[in-house]
């Protein structure tokens, strides 16, 4: 097994690349999504609030995959060609705002409203107590949610495969595909993903201890 | 109309639903002044208070911030930059250290350079004696000291006047004589303030006048000593008896 990704890891090493690429991208793009959602959610009018409403329920009602391929097949009938990775980051960043909007919901909602009239009491708009104050309360408590959202990304992000993207999962099919050493190419395949994921878990846990309010 | 009052209230009304819970109230304080307003539960103590920085906007009625009419006014975050607030419950930003509690408002709203906000912020928390504590968050913080805190964010926006919404009833008995201190500092040194409490020792010794509400109306107002011993109403003293039973008389 060794062997096979010494042979092939500069294949392997630039698939992984393009698959955190992706999921970086479109998790932190997810986050600022998310975060305009959950607020028009919760501050926007009757309009603005009912329109999320609509946006979260089609999006976590449908499958990623559909939406993918209504994007990267779909669009060129309107004239929009994308490339495969654009395609991809563009449904997960949908994909993912939809959800973490839920997550940023409950969390700003935990925040106390007397924190929000605390702010307007010393002259903030309620734009500048949102933004001061309710936000990095309410994205701190995020943390662990959105790393579990991370974590589902990095994996869902083989799902850009069917589209061709090169992610870590296009490059394992095409070299196995190569060797016809299937499993020993998949195995190798997910012994990454469980690397990197573990990784990424240890980093955040500590950015999101270092970040901890006392 | 010309007045040299720095609050007016006229003929003040809310209502929360279908239940009418100021029924016109009208009083005024001057610059300097400190009243303390004083009454049963659900008097409609508080949302006085709320009303006139907005918070919970007034159904009915005029305040007046020297000559301005705040009531209708569009510049809101103005007018409450110049009152300040102190909540029953602090309200302190829990992200933020007494230090930066008491800048965040500086820096943001009055767009203040930071090192500048630093020394004002270091110079009201030394007032409030909490110099030693300008880097703890609130959750490391007693009671009394949160609100004192609380107390220090409001004067460094350099207000008119404070408001304060029952101060102390959140703290533990021993925990109130060091915010009660810090009120009584800033009453001689010429702070207005109006304040909703049910500490009658203070009120007694520190107010220029006391407000005495129910039901809401305010049924007597004046001298605190001439309502403490010879008020007008029998309600008045009803209260004020019953009270100062069971909270004692209180620090003079």
């Amino acid at each position: 097994m060794l062997d096979i990704f010494m042979e092939y890891y500069p294949l392997f090493l630039r698939g992984l690349g393009v698959t955190v690429f992706v999921t970086i991208i479109s998790c932190f793009s997810g986050t600022v999504l998310g975060t305009f959602l959950a607020l028009g959610k919760i501050y926007g009018n009757k309009f603005v609030s009912a329109l999320v409403r609509l946006f979260i329920s089609i999006i976590r009602g449908t499958p990623l995959l559909v939406q993918l391929f209504i994007i990267y097949y779909g669009l060129p009938a309107y004239g929009i060609r994308l490339t495969p990775i654009i395609a991809a980051v563009i449904s997960f960043i949908i994909n993912s705002g939809a959800y973490q909007a839920e997550y940023l919901r409950g969390s700003i909602q935990s925040i106390s409203g007397s924190q929000l009239k605390a702010a307007q009491s010393i002259g903030m708009t309620k734009w500048q107590g949102i933004r001061h104050i309710i936000l990095p309360q309410a994205l701190r408590r995020v943390i662990p949610s959105w790393t579990n959202e991370f974590i589902y990304m990095i994996k869902y992000s083989s799902l850009a495969y069917v589209i061709g993207a090169k992610e870590l999962m296009t490059e394992g099919k095409l070299i196995a595909s190569r060797n016809y050493q299937f499993f020993n190419v998949y195995f190798i395949v997910a012994l990454i993903y469980l690397v990197v994921i573990v990784i990424f878990v240890y980093l955040f846990n500590k950015i999101e201890k270092k970040v901890t309010i006392p | 109309m010309p007045t040299k009052h720095l609050l007016r209230i006229e003929n003040l009304h809310h209502s929360f639903e279908n239940e009418e819970v100021l029924k016109g109230i009208s009083f005024s304080l001057d610059k300097g002044e400190t009243k303390v307003i004083v009454g049963p539960s659900g008097t409609g103590k508080s949302t006085v208070l709320n009303n006139i920085i907005r918070l919970v906007p007034p159904t009915r009625g005029k305040i007046y911030l020297e000559d301005t009419e705040i009531t209708s006014a569009k510049n809101i975050n103005e007018i409450r930059q110049q009152i300040g607030f102190v909540f029953q419950d602090f309200g302190l930003f829990n992200h933020l250290t007494a230090k930066g509690n008491v800048m965040i408002g500086l820096t943001k709203v009055k767009k203040m350079d930071k090192n500048e906000a630093e020394e004002l912020a270091l110079f009201e928390l030394d007032r409030v004696g909490l110099k030693d504590y300008a880097n703890s968050y609130p959750s490391q913080l007693s009671g009394g000291q949160k609100q004192r805190v609380g107390i220090a964010r409001a004067l460094a926006m350099q207000p008119k006047l404070i408001l304060f919404d029952e101060p102390t009833s959140a703290l533990d008995p021993e925990l109130t004589g060091e915010v009660l201190k810090v009120m009584r500092n800033l009453a001689e040194e010429g702070m207005t303030m109006l304040v909703v409490t049910h500490e009658m020792g203070f009120a007694r010794s520190v107010a220029d006048e006391l407000i005495f509400m129910e039901g809401g109306n305010i049924v007597e107002q004046g001298d605190p000593e001439k309502l403490f011993t010879d008020p007008d109403h029998k309600r008045t003293k009803e209260f004020l008896f019953q009270l100062t039973n069971l909270y004692g008389e209180g620090e003079k």
